[in-house]
């Protein structure tokens, strides 16, 4: 751990006070929609177009978290749990997807001496690239000549592999010793086996950080999904969540179940960030931004 | 991942290393191992290919076509119009040309006010944050980083909530006796406005004389309207979603500062905004570069939060290229024209990229610094941002 002094003097103490009540303010503005987001989704709808400040709802219910699970009693229900069910089974299929291949292309990006490997590194130097929102009508013109269109490969096939993470992974394995491998191939081991009981063990925490930006990518992920599918039962948390919002522009209509639906599509990641913070660190410094 | 800042270490050791090597090993063993290498990379090259390559190229001729989406357009049946869909868009007088021109006006005073905003706001914090003395410092940091991870749809579900017209925000602003605008409904141009306030200019016939003349379709008053009021919350979520990814890049890059640098100008008695202006400005100086070319390649491809705060209303003020190819496609079932402006922002785009490529390879001596200190896109900053504090 570096010095933990101070090069100049502390500030005087008023300044510090005013600084950190200065402070304290700013983050208020970055928690509060967060505080109020948890308010209202505990709201009538009546209370919430009335009161959209206060943070203790007078009567508090949970009729928009029933509604959402499908007890509404007799109110017509969002299909929220549908929407939860395609967001974890395509997360988890292109999470796997992603840690796997992004590992071994990395690997061989990185060690397996092969013809057209430089090639192949500026081919996936453009990949990163390429402007994502480019790709919308593209994307769709291919999946619709595959015959992939508005299926489950559809949605997932194309995120299977992902350039940046490539690109961690092939910078990991650079920084690892070689004397390991050769020790390995020594003895005998074929390329598979030491990629995969010598490679991958030393590799724990680059591999999270994967696992952690795979599966924030794809849960969050939106425009891939919304120009790959068409029919709702395909719909994911932000597909279903955004045609929900964006087709209901009745003013202040249901915000308390948008504003619940909404919540709970952000507890996953959530939960992840709290646990893995420092993966997502690392991730952003490498250089990928979510805008 | 839109463009990659922080590359520039390619194989420059590795390769060298491996020859020496390899040259003992048998040739057996090497083409055995050029096998596997192939394989390995097979899924990525058949993913890209097929999703990122092979569209790029197919969009590419369908931009050239009429072509609604139903038949098949890589037969001899295609309506083939050369390049029309370019032509309605920059050159030939029409709706086609008046949306995109909108569009680009919309996206460019979207850049113009978000870049700034989020790069010294995400300075501001880290050089706050980064503070050596102060309490708390680690919940801060992940108070700001994170609505940084959380979806798009989901926070402009919420902004959508705060910006009502009786809704929160324009709740608080009348604790302050300020009577908030009707944000989403709101297309007027905040330059007219402000003018307008101040008495400059006729709020019934904004711009004045401008509104007679314009170019690519538009009027002058019109470019120069400034973003719409609508747009403004569109620039006011991006930069609080953006700043705290931002933060921790100069996080990581104040960390890199090698304290040497700091106790020697220590020594020589600067003070406190000497100290930032002739020590930690110029240090930080290549990661500025990269924040702000990350944050226009970023800003030019605003969709998400279009799609969700009203699809370009009002009055088209929050349109975007981005939304506009979208929706020309997929509502107005016109392929080629929306796959045609795709590759107008690409056009926009690509040399951003470019620009920030080759910057960052020209700085040789303060690019290496800056590896050193960030270098490790898996390298932690010296101190692990946790809640821990």
């Amino acid at each position: 751990m570096a010095d933990e002094r101070p090069v100049l003097g502390r500030f005087p103490r008023p300044a510090r006070i005013a600084g950190r009540l200065a402070l304290c303010a700013f983050a208020l503005l970055y928690v509060l929609p967060f505080l109020i987001q948890l308010a209202t989704s505990l709201k009538t709808d009546p209370d919430a177009a009335a009161h959209p400040m206060t943070l203790f709802p007078g009567n508090p219910t949970v009729a928009a978290y029933r509604r959402l699970f499908g007890a509404g009693g007799g109110v017509e229900s969002v299909p929220f749990l549908r929407w939860l069910g395609n967001s974890a089974f395509v997360t988890v299929a292109v999470t796997s997807g992603r840690v796997l291949f992004d590992s071994m292309a990395g690997y061989a990006l990185a060690r397996l001496p092969f013809a057209g490997r430089r090639t192949l590194f500026v081919f996936l130097l453009s990949a990163m690239s390429v402007p994502p929102v480019v790709l919308l009508i593209p994307k769709f013109l291919v999946l619709k000549s595959f015959g992939m269109f508005d299926s489950y490969s559809g949605m997932i096939t194309p995120l299977l592999v992902d350039a940046g993470g490539v690109f961690i992974m092939k910078q990991f394995f650079e920084s690892l010793p070689r004397e390991i491998e050769e020790a390995a191939r020594i003895d005998g081991a074929g390329v598979p086996r030491i990629f995969w009981s010598v490679v991958l063990p030393m590799s724990k925490a680059p591999l999270i950080t994967l696992t952690v930006l795979s599966f924030q990518g794809s849960w969050n992920e939106f425009t891939h999904f919304l120009v790959s599918t068409q029919s709702s039962r395909y719909d994911t948390l932000t597909t279903g969540l955004a045609h929900f919002v964006s087709g209901g522009l009745g003013g202040g209509t249901q915000y308390p179940l948008k504003l619940a639906a909404a919540l709970l599509s952000t507890l996953p990641v959530a939960a992840l960030f709290f646990c893995f913070q420092r993966y997502f660190v690392r991730g952003s410094n490498a250089g990928s931004v979510k805008e | 991942m839109a463009g990659s800042g922080l590359l520039g270490t390619p194989a420059a050791a590795g390769p060298r290393r491996s020859a020496a090597v390899t040259r003992r090993r048998p040739v057996r063993d090497r083409i055995r191992q050029g096998a596997w290498g192939w394989l390995f990379v097979t899924p990525m090259v058949l993913v890209l290919g097929l999703f990122m390559a092979l569209p790029i190229l197919m969009a590419l001729w369908v931009s050239l076509l009429h072509w609604d989406g139903q038949s098949n357009p890589f037969t001899g049946h295609a309506d083939f119009v050369g390049l029309g869909n370019y032509r309605d868009l920059i050159s030939s007088d029409g709706l086609s040309r008046t949306l995109f021109a909108t569009s680009l006006r919309n996206t460019a005073y979207y850049v113009l006010l978000t870049v700034p905003a989020q790069t010294v706001l995400a300075l501001g914090l880290a050089i706050v944050v980064n503070q050596r003395m102060m309490r708390g410092r680690g919940v801060a940091r992940t108070v700001f980083y994170f609505p940084s991870v959380t979806s798009s749809i989901a926070v402009s579900t919420v902004f959508l909530f705060l910006f009502q017209g009786s809704g929160s925000v324009n709740r608080m602003l009348s604790w302050i006796g300020v009577k908030g605008p009707n944000w989403f409904a709101d297309p007027r141009g905040v330059v007219w406005l402000v003018l307008g306030d101040l008495g400059f200019t006729d709020p019934d016939h904004p711009g004045g004389p401008l509104a007679r003349h314009g170019v690519l379709g538009l009027s002058w008053a019109d470019w120069f309207s400034g973003p719409s009021v609508a747009m403004c919350t569109l620039i006011l979520l991006s930069v609080w979603t953006t700043s705290g990814t931002f933060m921790l890049i100069f996080l990581a890059a104040l960390q890199g500062i090698p304290r040497s640098l700091e106790e020697a100008a220590a020594l020589d008695g600067v003070n406190r905004r000497q100290l930032l202006r002739h020590v930690t400005l110029p240090a930080l100086r290549p990661v500025v570069f990269l924040v702000l070319t990350l944050g226009l390649i970023a800003t030019w491809q605003v969709f998400d939060q279009v799609y969700v705060m009203g699809k370009g209303a009002p009055g088209n003020t929050t349109l975007t290229p981005a939304y506009l190819s979208y929706s020309s496609g997929f509502d107005n079932a016109d392929y080629g024209h929306g796959a045609a402006i795709a590759f107008v922002l690409l056009a926009i785009i690509l040399p951003l990229a470019g620009l920030q490529r080759w910057v960052l390879r020209e700085r040789g001596g303060r690019g290496r610094r800056l590896r050193r200190g960030g270098r490790g896109p898996l390298r932690a900053p010296r101190e692990e941002v946790g809640a821990r504090g």
